[in-house]
């Protein structure tokens, strides 16, 4: 993706401003922002539903506004919001999609279904752990079924590429931990790219690389531990009941501290252990602080 | 041809789904031709030189007919509002197909409700012969046609579900008075004429009256045009309709 604008009708500024970003095959991609980053927005493009202002869009090699087409064909999506008919069971769902998408003619009942098909579903009911709920109308089935039902029928045409669009929002920990696991077995099994947009820090920790977008524009970009180390380091907490010759010592050492309670000692390249070991004052109070994506991303979007 | 009828299948099994849906499809349309019609034989019937119970059924027939695969398109809206059609529009299947598919459905749903109709008109003794019982499914099937192309043009300047409604309500009621669903309207001001000629119910509910008074002396008080006219103003009507409803609602889609 190279340069990529949307600016939606009506609106006096871009919902995505100049994005530039590659997606390796295989990797697990986040693409993390505050609400209104233009996460949806640049996720709607890459999977056609939305034309860009500008820029450059290429999916597996096809170019997402001249070869939609083709392009539909190699992503599957999870939406952010259910995308499910809940007047049709979880295999009707997902046999619209298999037609939809020209794997298997037209049949009125599942039991018309070519052999191949229903093999298919069960394979991936049977992975998602919803061998019997899968034919059982979707408004019966719990937030965490329907998701899982969402997952088997964007997984169903074999996408190299599926985008997950918060696909844990509204969902309870019991759930969003159990979505996890599977999509992990999932990744692994079906060896797909994964493109997820979400806002949930821990999630986008387990990804190969995010993106942290912010008002449409990239801010950081780089694997979890480079987008954490660009902008935050680890320091010391330190304490000690002679608080001031802990400090005399520090001054000596020439190294950078503040103290907001305890000593906050900032290793600035230095090992936490070279500074230890300048120490002669009795500790109380002795932990490093490893920074936390939380921390990098909170920084980045008080513009620090 | 395969996701046309995917997409098409899927508004017929919604609708056998939906009791409510079903309840109100079938008891207001009776209730209309029971009450209203019978009302009006009773007080206007003999004046009038025909019947108005058999009046009223060609009239609630078409507006029916027309109005459920009109509506049903719009539910392409919730659908957006559900992201259901999001999922369809991620599909590699042509916008096309979706459109079609779409109207494919509603047109059977709409015929569904049709065919308790004929069987109600036929308890009331309104006068058909098993000929032009016959007749008025191909003729329900184009008017259908009609009304879902006639839908789509709506759906394209539609922004929600409630634009929808109010929308609906605006359209469609004058409709039924300027297309004689009701009352005759072989006599309007010069002004109603005009917009009673631009009404594409008036050529459906026409149509259907040229079948069901076909060979009757009633014919010529009751029938507006003759069938050739019908079907050449209401083809005219779906192309146009189609090509820039299609075009419309393929365009709003992808260019927001």
């Amino acid at each position: 993706m190279k340069d990529l604008v949307k600016r939606y009708r009506k609106a006096s500024i871009n919902a995505v401003d100049g994005v530039s970003f590659d997606v390796r095959a295989g990797e697990f991609f986040a693409l993390l922002g505050p609400n209104g980053a233009g996460k949806t927005t640049t996720i709607s493009i890459l999977t056609t539903t939305l034309t860009p202002t500008a820029g450059v869009v290429k999916i597996a090699g096809y170019d997402a506004r001249r070869e939609a087409a083709q392009v539909r064909r190699q992503v599957g999506i999870i939406f952010q919001t259910p995308s499910l008919d809940l007047n049709l069971s979880g295999e009707e769902n997902i046999r619209f999609h298999a037609i939809l998408y020209g794997l298997y003619p037209y049949r009125p009942a599942y039991r018309l279904m070519p052999g191949e098909y229903r093999r298919q579903v069960l394979e991936l009911a049977g992975v998602l752990g919803m061998a019997e709920e899968v034919f059982r109308p979707v408004k019966k089935l719990s937030g965490g079924m329907k998701r899982k039902l969402e997952i088997i029928r964007g997984l169903l045409h074999r996408p190299r590429i599926l985008f997950l669009d918060e696909p844990t929002a509204g969902l309870d920990a019991a759930s969003r931990r159990n979505l996890w696991e599977y999509l992990r077995r999932v990744r692994a099994e079906y060896d797909v790219t994964i493109l997820l947009t979400t806002h949930n820090l821990d999630e986008a920790e387990q990804a190969d690389r995010i993106c942290i977008l912010d008002h449409g524009k990239v801010v950081a970009l780089g694997t979890p531990a480079e987008v954490k180390s660009q902008l935050l380091e680890e320091h010391l907490i330190l304490d000690a009941a002679d608080r001031d010759q802990l400090r005399t010592e520090l001054r000596r050492l020439e190294v950078d501290f503040q103290e907001t309670g305890h000593f906050e000692v900032h290793l600035k390249g230095r090992s936490a252990q070279q500074v230890l070991r300048g120490l002669k004052t009795e500790l109380t109070v002795l932990r490093t602080h490893s920074p936390t994506l939380e921390d990098a991303y909170l920084r980045i979007l008080a513009g620090e | 041809m395969n996701a046309i009828a995917a997409v098409a299948s899927r508004d017929v099994l919604k609708f056998f789904r939906d009791p409510a849906r079903l309840a109100a499809t079938f008891i207001f349309p009776f209730a209309i031709m029971a009450l209203m019609g019978g009302t009006l034989q009773l007080n206007l019937g003999r004046s009038a030189g025909f019947n108005f119970i058999g009046f009223t059924f060609t009239g609630v027939l078409g507006m029916t007919i027309f109005q459920s695969s009109a509506n049903g398109i719009t539910s392409l809206m919730s659908d957006r509002q559900t992201d259901f059609a999001q999922s369809m529009f991620v599909s590699p299947i042509s916008r096309y197909s979706i459109v079609f598919g779409k109207i494919l459905g509603e047109t059977l749903v709409a015929l569904c409700t049709a065919l308790p109709m004929i069987a109600f008109a036929v308890v009331l003794r309104v006068p058909l012969t098993p000929e032009q019982i016959l007749l008025l499914g191909p003729v329900c099937l184009l008017c259908c046609f009609v009304g879902g192309a006639f839908g789509l043009v709506l759906l394209s300047m539609l922004t929600d579900e409630r634009s929808s409604n109010q929308l609906f309500g605006f359209i469609f009621l004058p409709q039924f008075f300027l297309a004689g669903v009701f009352s005759p309207v072989s006599i309007l001001p010069w002004y109603l004429e005009i917009f009673s000629l631009l009404s594409p119910l008036r050529y459906v509910v026409d149509l259907i009256r040229d079948v069901a008074y076909a060979g009757r002396a009633e014919y010529h008080k009751v029938v507006l045009f003759d069938a050739g006219l019908n079907l050449l103003a209401m083809a005219t009507m779906f192309v146009i309709f189609m090509v820039v409803g299609t075009a419309l609602f393929v365009r709003r889609e992808t260019n927001r």
